[in-house]
């Protein structure tokens, strides 16, 4: 410890009043220092990547590119475009969310409202190791069960199956969590009032939590928005648009910036660009709604 | 309409726990009654073993019997959730449903308790005049119940509570959490109320039960970690100036707390 | 009162209350039914792997955990996981030990030493760049990274070539440069905003009396961090780094394209080829046989127990640090 200190009367017009010097000094000084530089480390690289899907993906966006699918359309064409991208993911994610967020929310329920001693226990602990399956294992299990064993073949609906797997169980610990923030003392007087259980919930707890739960929607929405690895087994990806999401390979955007960025192709890994630009849109989109949500959020103080 | 009520050898109990033992009292209908005691000695408990709000959290359960005018509401057969339109309850903190307004704050007991085909705008008219509240209200009856003050929100409270027509009115200290005008101006409804329910009160405010009680009950520990017990029960005037019993008076008198 | 497992109308004891009629609830059932069929998914999920997996397991000539190479369709088959495993830990460790320190040091950052208005938004930002798709990372990887990078690694291996880990026998660094280190920089890129938006949300969280006492104390900003900051979040920061570890061993697409379609590895991280098993699942499943789709499921499954593992170990580490704190639940 080297901290000098006041030296007697008269010592208040010193400008060196109280200092830590020596050791201590020095290791703070390098320890900000290396805070500082951790973060201009973490900056340079992530602003990279930004900044180059943005450059690069802005070159070949636009309407046409929207709109166009890659039907006759070869490597090294530089026409082309992802509408049939488009129109698969939209329809896998509508299918997955219509999939997994019932049944999520209904199993957070129990789990909050009704649930059982053992029983609610080993839920939440299935549903945290469900969280940490992963992408590819999901794939691989709708590959396995649904595309191979039943013979049901590639589909986006296969593809969903996979994204509604790992959407599950982040909607079901979220939408438990804001279940959980719903004071006491609304169930209470609910159930003073001679309101059946069911009924609270459904028509007080859930609505009273629902801007959280809605977040938790979007935030793993936004998540499963860009998973490759499962639609590459399930889905399989194709040129051209399917408006089926039941029957046939469908495309979806990120299987799309796989392939076209595999190719290597000048004019493929263009597309791949503005493909990304167009993932990253989307995924900012849903992740600034979600958070422009949670201020209106009823359980908040 | 109000009904008497009556405490027979009732003990509460969490779990193993017992947290309130053997009271026996008789609460009169279309009259006050008010439970007072140091925290902690059961009273909130009882008061919620009236209505079997108690029995909501797991493992609780009580023995002894309950009577609302001879029939045992702990008898088999006997559904909590009607048991509680005939007995209301008012809480200490306001709690209005935030995500709905007025309107629908006072009529949600009729709505989602499954009384179909009354009148809602009658019956919430009728509520918010008997809560003092109509007045103040009926020009915003579709804004949010959440933008009232807190002596307004716990009104509403009452409102919603007596909208579904009770027989009684349980209220668990239900103007600590306001300010003193509020409190006075519930203090007046509560005057009004007893007229039409039966009304059991728990309050810290010992100066309160003196002003609104016809009946006071005294409640305490028995001792430490002990069960709470009815100590004595009796006119809201004789505890207050002769009580019998040396418990009540050491209370009373601030000597304990 | 708290109400973690509330029922209505549940039966008491036999001295207690007579026993009354349970009122019959059909949502409680529906949502039973709900909890029951998310187990019945989890269970499927498992036996099914398993099942699929063990045909080509059967067929394997090999043995499957310590054959070094990939030709389940050959004749006769003979594959092993032995260098996916390898490839997939190892890239995992260096995007672990790439990340942690930064991702630490930006969530310090954020939450200590950044102006607060700053602060605010670096914090959403961080947020969002969790959620930027692995392929996006892997386009740029492999379009930007790979050739970008190049110098770099020719630089480690001649300048520290000595360390075993750089050496470059052949001086392939010079020209190639898809190896395990590059695709575990991207990994760690990838990681690394997943570990600081964790390790920020919990050291927020630090109830602010501790950090004053420590400064009251006369600790100097950087004693207050290591003394009052972080102690109580490493339970947290433990969970954060594991999610980061899970999502790294699982990491398939942005490897995948960043590593190509080889299957040599070796310590030497600055040599080009590597594979991890969810790459290999997702570069060879395309042209798979029967056979081979089969090896896959195989290999996806060893990929399943390891994150499991990795998770489970996860709850204990982090459960026993919140005992010693004795903030554990």
């Amino acid at each position: 410890m080297s901290a000098t200190a006041m030296s007697g009367p008269g010592a208040a017009s010193t400008s060196q009043v109280w200092k830590v010097t020596g050791r201590r000094a020095v290791v703070n000084r390098l320890m900000t220092m290396a805070m500082y530089l951790a973060f201009l480390i973490a900056v340079i690289p992530l602003a990279l990547v930004i900044w180059y899907t943005v450059g690069k993906g802005m070159t070949r966006f636009g309407w046409s590119f929207l709109t166009h699918s890659m039907a006759g359309v070869g490597p090294d064409d530089i026409t082309g475009g992802i509408y049939h991208a488009i129109i698969g993911t939209v329809e896998q994610l509508f299918i997955a969310a219509a999939i997994s967020v019932p049944l999520g929310l209904l199993v957070a329920i129990y789990l909050n409202e009704y649930g059982a001693k053992g029983f609610s226990t080993v839920v939440r602990l299935l549903v945290d190791v469900m969280t940490g399956i992963p992408s590819i294992v999901a794939g691989l299990f709708v590959l396995a069960f649904w595309v191979l064993g039943l013979h049901e073949g590639y589909s986006g609906f296969a593809g969903s199956m996979a994204l509604a797997i790992l959407m599950l169980p982040v909607v079901t610990r979220s939408s438990e969590e804001m279940l959980r923030l719903v004071p006491d003392t609304l169930r209470e007087a609910a159930y003073a009032l001679g309101i059946p259980k069911w009924r609270v919930i459904l028509s007080i707890i859930v609505p009273t939590a629902r801007t959280g739960i809605t977040t938790g929607i979007m935030l793993a929405v936004a998540r499963v928005t860009g998973e490759t690895a499962p639609l590459l087994l399930t889905a399989a990806g194709t040129l051209f648009v399917n408006k089926n999401v039941f029957h046939g390979q469908q495309e979806a955007l990120p299987l799309y910036v796989f392939s076209s960025a595999a190719s290597g192709t000048p004019a493929d890994v263009n597309r791949a660009w503005a493909a990304a630009f167009t993932l990253i849109l989307i995924v900012v989109l849903l992740y600034v709604i979600a958070r422009l949500l949670t201020r209106r959020d009823a359980t908040r103080r | 309409m109000a009904k008497r009520i009556e405490a027979l050898d009732l003990s509460c109990y969490y779990g193993k726990h017992k947290a309130v033992e053997n009271v026996t009292m008789t609460i009169e209908p279309k009259a006050v009654t008010a439970l007072i005691g140091p925290s902690g000695c059961g009273k909130s408990t009882f008061l919620r073993s009236l209505n079997r709000l108690h029995e909501v959290i797991p493992g609780a359960h009580i023995t002894g019997q309950v009577l609302l005018d001879d029939r045992d509401i702990y008898a088999p057969g006997v559904d909590p959730v009607a048991l509680r339109r005939s007995v209301g309850m008012v809480f200490q903190r306001p709690n209005p449903f935030p995500t709905m307004s007025i309107f629908d704050n006072v009529a949600a007991g009729l709505k989602l308790g499954g009384s179909k085909g009354k009148d809602l705008e009658v019956v919430v008219e009728r509520a918010l005049t008997g809560a003092h509240l109509w007045a103040e209200v009926k020009d915003r009856l579709k804004k949010p119940a959440l933008a009232l003050s807190g002596g307004q929100q716990q009104r509403l409270c009452i409102a919603r509570a007596i909208a579904v027509e009770p027989e009684v009115l349980l209220m668990d200290e239900p103007c600590s959490a306001l300010d003193p005008i509020s409190t006075l101006a519930i203090e007046d409804l509560i005057a009004e109320l007893k007229d039409r329910y039966t009304i059991v009160i728990v309050t810290h405010n010992m100066q309160q039960a003196s002003r609104v009680s016809e009946t006071t009950g005294f409640f305490t520990l028995a001792g430490a970690g002990q069960p709470g017990v009815l100590v004595e029960f009796d006119a809201t005037s004789r505890i207050f100036s002769v009580p019998s019993d040396k418990r009540t008076e050491d209370y009373i008198t601030g000597r304990t707390g | 009162m708290t109400q973690s497992t509330p029922a209505v109308g549940s039966p008491p004891t036999a001295t207690g209350t007579p026993r009354r009629a349970r009122r019959i609830e059909p949502f409680r059932g529906i949502t039973f039914a709900a909890a029951v069929l998310v187990l019945l998914i989890l269970g499927a999920i498992a036996v099914f792997l398993v099942v699929k997996a063990i045909p080509s397991l059967k067929k394997d000539h090999s043995n499957f955990f310590t054959t070094k190479g990939w030709a389940p369709d050959g004749d006769p088959p003979m594959f092993g996981i032995a260098v996916l495993v390898f490839g997939t830990i190892l890239s995992s460790v260096i995007a672990l030990v790439l990340a942690i320190p930064v991702a630490l040091g930006v969530a310090i950052f954020v939450v200590e030493y950044a102006p607060r208005r700053l602060a605010t938004w670096l914090g959403y930002l961080i947020d969002m760049l969790a959620t930027v798709p692995s392929v996006v990372y892997g386009l740029w990887g492999l379009i930007f990274l790979v050739p970008h990078i190049r110098g770099f690694q020719h630089f480690l291996a001649t300048k520290f070539g000595w360390i075993p880990i750089f050496d470059d026998p052949n001086n392939r660094t010079s020209v190639a440069s898809r190896s395990i280190f590059v695709a575990s920089v991207v990994l760690a890129i990838m990681v690394l905003p997943v570990i600081a938006a964790i390790s920020r949300e919990v050291l927020r969280q630090v109830d602010p009396n501790l950090k004053e006492a420590a400064l009251a104390l006369g600790a100097t900003r950087w004693e207050m961090v290591r003394y009052a900051l972080l102690p109580p979040s490493r339970p947290g920061i433990i969970g954060g780094i594991m999610l980061g570890l899970g999502r790294a061993l699982g990491e398939t697409i942005a490897i995948a394209l960043v590593l190509g379609t080889s299957f040599a590895v070796s310590f030497h991280i600055l040599q080009p080829g590597g594979n991890t098993i969810a790459a290999n699942i997702a570069n060879y499943f395309g042209e798979a046989g029967t056979t081979g789709r089969s090896a896959l499921i195989a290999t996806g499954l060893v990929l399943f127990i390891m994150t499991l593992c990795v998770n489970l170990i996860a709850r204990t580490v982090i459960y026993r640090a919140a005992v010693k704190q004795g903030t554990a639940r």
